[in-house]
């Protein structure tokens, strides 16, 4: 009922009455928004998926239990990181996330989702035709490489364990990891050797 | 589709993803009182989650073709749906609260398209 009303007035609205009531203080809500603006990112999840690929352990007990494994190495703390689950891809078998009904996704590994995670379009099409999806943001994948998507919900967030790439293999964890990005972590593209 | 952007480039504003975070400051702080309002247990997140997935779903049967879709509007109207559902917060009471504001001179009305000119 407060739909024609512009969100901005809204937002300030209710962050007025909020104050006032002693629900929100501004002062912690502004540490909240920076920590999401500079702090928890990706870069969490590249740590995880470095430690993978260089400790065969590591990456078995991340695949198998993936949340302990996670908070050995990097985490980022607070809502969206409720059961995180790891999938691993190979040389046959990709693995890509989406969120069906909203925008779910691994906060404290990956910080807050990039816009086109959020756009209908991506959510839409990526389960009807993953392999158009991904040739249409720069991943092409061969036709027998089976393309397994996974939809988000509030009960499981996906990451995905990119495949290491050939010609890294004198690079130790801490070198790897700046080669680990976001869109791999999502399953929308491959890591690339440097 | 969006193609992927550098992550790291030199010239940036705060990007953690390699794309700013909020399109417009109302949508930071929108953001910010949900999850203000989690850590300090107003309300589990599956609440909020269940909320913003109605938000959606409503808004995607109402528009097949998906234009002008503002992801940060469907948040923020969950928000308000979680809080009236909680009697928190009313509906009445933000529009209310947004009607004195808008009332504001023209130096203080931050809404787009006009004052400072946030919009556009």
């Amino acid at each position: 009922m407060t739909e024609s009303i512009p969100a901005s007035l809204r937002t300030e609205a209710l962050e007025q009455l909020l104050t006032e009531r002693g629900l929100v203080d501004p002062k912690v809500m502004d540490g909240f928004i920076a920590n999401y603006e500079t702090k928890v990112g990706p870069l969490n999840g590249a740590k995880v998926v470095a430690r993978a690929w260089t400790d065969p352990e590591y990456k078995q007990r991340l695949l198998a239990d993936a949340m302990p494994a996670i908070k050995e190495v990097a985490w980022g703390g607070g809502a969206n990181g409720e059961h995180i689950v790891v999938v691993e891809n190979t040389p046959t078998r990709h693995n890509v996330v989406v969120c069906t009904l909203c925008s779910c996704y691994p906060w404290p590994v990956l910080g807050l989702p990039p816009n086109w995670y959020k756009d209908p379009a991506y959510r839409a099409r990526v389960v009807r035709e993953p392999r158009k999806v991904l040739a249409e943001m720069g991943l092409e994948l061969a036709d027998d490489v089976e393309i397994v998507v996974h939809d988000s919900s509030s009960e499981v967030r996906w990451l995905v364990l990119p495949e290491r790439p050939a010609g890294t293999e004198s690079l130790s964890e801490e070198e790897l990891v700046p080669l680990i990005t976001r869109d791999a972590l999502v399953g929308v593209a491959k890591v690339a050797a440097p | 589709m969006t193609a992927p952007l550098e992550i790291d480039g030199a010239a940036a504003p705060p990007r953690s993803n390699g794309e700013l975070l909020f399109a417009e400051p109302w949508q930071s702080r929108a953001f910010g009182m949900a999850v203000t309002l989690y850590e300090s247990g107003a309300f589990a997140w599956p609440t909020f989650q269940a909320a913003l997935v109605a938000r959606i779903g409503a808004w995607e049967r109402a528009h097949p073709d998906n234009c002008d879709y503002v992801y940060y509007d469907h948040w923020l109207g969950a928000l308000q749906d979680v809080l009236a559902e909680q009697g928190a917060v009313s509906d009445a009471e933000v529009a209310e609260r947004a009607a004195k504001l808008a009332e504001r001179p023209a130096g203080h009305d931050h809404r787009p398209g006009s004052g400072h000119g946030h919009g556009h």
